[in-house]
């Protein structure tokens, strides 16, 4: 399997060279590029923790996993086109745990303030703002942060490579550099030399003024580049965690307690061994596993352990959780991010219009059930192979479960079957690496049941929301927006890092109060509920639950003041951020939205600006016999710079899809504290036949130059309300909560 | 007990129970990993093979069953011999995680083979069975109409 092991050997020792890029930061301490994590093998050169050169052409080392985001072939893109290599000889591998491989992107992050308002400011980032994703080794997959954070990172990185090569060049042929040029992975001057024959020497040269290249000469960068995992990905060749394969390897099922987070009283393993196949039964204190000849032998004989399960510390049903999370209401709000003008005093003039709405747990439910595979060695080392969001946080986590010492475990991230945000807990590595350990010298690949990785999966929040507005001759005079939920940031990060932080959660409420809309009094506010039940980050995090509610709500206002529901937000944003508004007017001309509205259809319009990228959505819906038809669907986005728009545009229309999945049939629900749904029967998503025909513009007016606004998750969050709204217009019956399914009878 | 396959032409001795399924028989029996574990319970289609050129879903296919002509992804084409509907879904770059790709192109290869020309109704028909949790149909189906003008043309 192809892994940055097999062509470096793994070292943390410090390279005397390549330290290329610092310079570009200026003289801060924090941001000089830390030490390269990659050391040579025979035949191979890394250049900078990004770039490895060998006979057949260069290998980028991705600082971010690929888990069908398409980052991989971004991220390698952009030093391909500052190294002057051709396509077809670039390879792209993810690397190992190391601090080089921060997530600079997590920056723009971890503030408060609306993204729009920051694509209006001036784009230079704040130097210490952008540092604390590496003091705080953030290499993690995350918040759509893959391309914004590898921007420059990833092109210093070839154009330092570059610079270094023809300076290996200019010394063989005593010339200055400058009179080099490099092409096709030569350096070309008097003589010609492959990058391969320089790389050794390269390798040791600090060059020390490097230019990136002029955008206006850029070949792969903005273009729509073939995707270096497509052909293994079409041929079954493609190696996901799931598939590592090792001599002498066992296999492996775990059966941990359904009630979260309860303690496992007794266990009797007696039929399970009993099973033909079936080698270990092994106790993992909260659960057990199987080890077999096969994975299907240790699922089945998973089923056979008798076994005793304590309480969770949450309640026993949904409605008991629904209960607690309106119970936060009562408390004061955790955060007001937003509070324009002088809502309560608006209000106060009366005739308030007023909604609730609610929203389920949902579960990410990734193609590729959660797996790792470990091998303790006879020394005590540990290799463990999971595809995971937070290499780092893995590693640590498995040394820490191990007790032994982090630089004895080797984590290998193969791509990912699907993330969605349910791949960054290091529970699956931990697992597997316990169980290995119990298993010494022999390899162990642990693969959880569907029903495992369903009902042991780290939610999304079930939320309330309560939404208070007025009108005044048409136009909204007031609107405050209260979200309920427990947090996922809090829950998880207690759970990863061992504290929840303090202060302001903008996850219960991003999505709502960070939006382009004028209006004269807006206030927003999130209250935190008390629940326990385990959560984490799912495809666009709070922006999925308050673009529900606000913009339901703002759907609402529009027909109470009798409104065109695009036109009525058009005017709300025209005159506060004019690429959203652009986006509006797009998706109404795309949709054909002014002409007649056909019999027997309805549309329903939708916009969140998250993640660095506004998007507007419409969607067409049916009514048919059958039931009702999901039938078009129009989008347009604005990432500002579109690095790849191929890739954007699979990713608009996945993210939609994926919203519009949870939207129709998504909940995750509890009986006796147990997850319901088990398996895909129970918890669907849209298929080909349920699927809308899609349609995507991609706008580049966001920001100033070199803004690059998310992809991967900003077309997740319309999703849900442009359905909504659509089915308001169809049946004239407002939907307040979800699934829709609950309400409405669809063709499936 | 040992029984003998035939995957991609091949003949391929096996000693497993009788009743493990063809998905673990492949996956863990014969690391023949390119067919994929999703659901366990015929839900999902991505542990579809073809087995004399219908498309099964190898999860629900015991051992001691699969007596006839299996082909799985790794028969279809390679990486450096595609079949046509290979080349159509690396030309409408389809995949984006590629978890589901293996069975979707299986389940499309039986279509094919059935209807050589299928109408989007014949595609959602046939293709319904497969989830794909990051959405690519549209581009699933715009690379089997591909395929098919490909294969038409010879």
């Amino acid at each position: 399997m192809a892994s940055w092991k097999t062509i470096t050997r793994r070292s943390f020792i410090v390279l005397g060279a390549a330290m290329v890029g610092g310079a570009a930061f200026g003289a801060y301490k924090v941001t000089e590029v830390p030490a390269n994590p990659l050391v040579p093998a025979p035949g191979s050169t890394p250049l900078n923790p990004w770039v490895i050169i060998n006979a057949d052409g260069i290998t980028v080392i991705a600082p971010r996993a690929e888990m069908g985001q398409g980052i991989s072939t971004t991220l390698a893109a952009l030093v391909a086109e500052e190294l002057d290599v051709d396509w077809s000889q670039v390879r792209v591998l993810h690397g190992p745990p190391a601090q080089a491989y921060y997530n600079a992107g997590f920056a723009e992050r971890m503030s408060n303030e609306p993204d729009y308002k920051l694509s209006l400011a001036d784009n230079s980032p704040n130097v210490i703002l952008a540092a604390l994703p590496k003091i705080l080794s953030l290499q993690m997959t995350g918040g759509s942060t893959g391309a914004i954070g590898g921007f420059h990172q990833m092109r210093l990185a070839g154009a330092g490579a570059r610079e270094a090569l023809k300076a290996a060049a200019a010394k063989r042929l005593g010339v200055l550099p400058d009179t080099l040029k490099t092409e096709g992975g030569k350096v070309i001057g008097e003589k010609t030399f492959t990058y391969a024959e320089l790389a050794e020497e390269a390798a040791s040269l600090v060059p020390e003024d490097v230019a990136l290249r002029d955008p206006s000469t850029w070949r792969f960068v903005g273009k729509s580049m073939p995707r270096l995992d497509m052909v293994a990905k079409s041929t079954g060749t493609e190696t996901f965690g799931i598939d590592i394969t090792l001599p002498g390897m066992k296999f492996a099922t775990v059966r941990m307690n359904p009630n979260r987070g309860g303690a496992m009283t007794s266990f009797d393993p007696a039929a399970a061994l009993a099973f033909p196949g079936v080698d270990r039964v092994i106790d993992l204190d909260t659960g057990i596993a199987v080890v077999a000849s096969n994975t299907w032998t240790a699922m089945q004989a998973a089923q056979l352990v008798d076994i005793q399960w304590g309480a969770a510390d949450y309640p026993a049903d949904t409605a008991a959780m629904m209960s607690r999370i309106e119970a936060a209401f009562a408390t004061e709000p955790n955060s007001r991010l937003r509070d324009d003008g002088d809502v309560e005093a608006e209000l106060a003039k009366g005739d308030v219009i007023e909604a609730e709405y609610r929203i389920p747990f949902l579960a990410h439910a990734s193609m590729e059930p959660l797996n790792a595979t470990a091998w303790v060695k006879p020394d005590g080392a540990v290799e463990v192979w999971c595809g995971n969001q937070a290499p780092i946080l893995t590693r640590d986590a498995i040394a820490g479960a191990l007790q032994i010492d982090a630089g004895k475990v080797t984590l290998h991230t193969p791509v990912m079957g699907g993330g969605f945000g349910g791949r960054t807990d290091p529970v699956p590595a931990v697992l597997a690496a316990r169980v290995a350990a119990a298993m010494p010298d022999t390899p162990v690949k642990l693969t959880y049941s569907r029903e495992e990785d369903m009902t042991q999966d780290f939610y999304r929040p079930a939320a309330i929301a309560r939404m208070s507005g007025r009108l005044q001759d048409g136009k909204v005079t007031a609107l405050w927006g209260r979200a309920a939920a427990p947090s996922a940031a809090q829950n998880a990060l207690a759970r990863l890092v061992g504290f929840a932080p303090p202060g302001p959660d903008r996850g219960t409420v991003e999505g709502g109060f960070d939006q382009p809309y004028g209006l004269p009094n807006y206030r927003y506010d999130g209250h935190l509920a008390d629940l326990t039940v385990p959560l984490g980050f799912w495809r666009s995090v709070g922006n999925s639950m308050n673009a529900f509610f606000l913009e339901s709500f703002i759907d609402e206002l529009a027909h109470a003041a009798g409104a065109d529901p695009l036109a009525f937000r058009l005017e709300l944003m025209k005159d506060t951020h004019a690429p959203s508004a652009t986006l509006l007017e797009t998706v109404r001309d795309m949709s054909g939205w002014d002409s007649l509205k056909r019999p027997g259809f309805g549309r329903g319009v939708a916009f969140c600006y998250s993640f660095g990228t506004p998007v507007a959505q419409v969607l067409e819906v049916q009514d048919t016999p059958a039931g009702i038809k999901l039938t078009r669907a129009w989008i347009a986005c604005d990432p500002g710079l579109a690095m790849d728009p191929g890739i954007v545009e699979a990713q608009m229309t996945g993210a939609m899809i994926y919203g519009l999945s949870a939207a129709v049939q998504g909940a995750i629900t509890f009986a006796d504290q147990q997850v319901v749904e088990q398996n895909f029967p129970d918890y669907d998503a849209l298929r080909m036949h349920t699927t809308p025909a899609f349609e995507v513009r991609i706008l580049q007016n966001n920001g100033t130059f070199g803004h690059i606004g998310g992809a991967g998750e900003p077309g997740t969050p319309p999703a849900a309300p442009a359905l909504a709204n659509a089915l308001y217009d169809l049946a004239g019956t407002r939907a307040r909560s979800l699934p829709l399914n609950q309400q409405f009878s669809f063709a499936l | 007990m040992s029984f003998t396959l035939s995957i991609n032409g091949a003949p391929h001795q096996v000693d497993l129970p009788g009743d493990v399924p063809l998905l673990w028989v492949l996956r863990d029996g014969l690391g023949m990993t390119g067919t994929k574990f999703g659901c366990g319970v015929a839900a999902c289609g991505a542990c579809t093979v073809l087995i004399d050129g219908q498309a099964v879903r190898s999860c629900q296919v015991p051992l001691s069953d699969a007596t006839g002509a299996i082909t799985t992804i790794e028969g279809l084409g390679q990486p450096e011999a595609l079949a046509p509907l290979q080349q159509a879904w690396v030309k409408h770059q389809v995949a984006q995680c590629g978890y589901c790709q293996s069975g979707q192109i299986m389940q499309a290869a039986a279509l094919l083979a059935e209807i050589p020309d299928p109408t989007d109704q014949d595609i959602d028909d046939s293709m319904q069975g497969n989830l794909c949790r990051c959405g690519t149909y549209p581009r699933i189906r715009a690379a089997i109409h591909e395929a098919a003008q490909m294969m038409k043309a010879g």
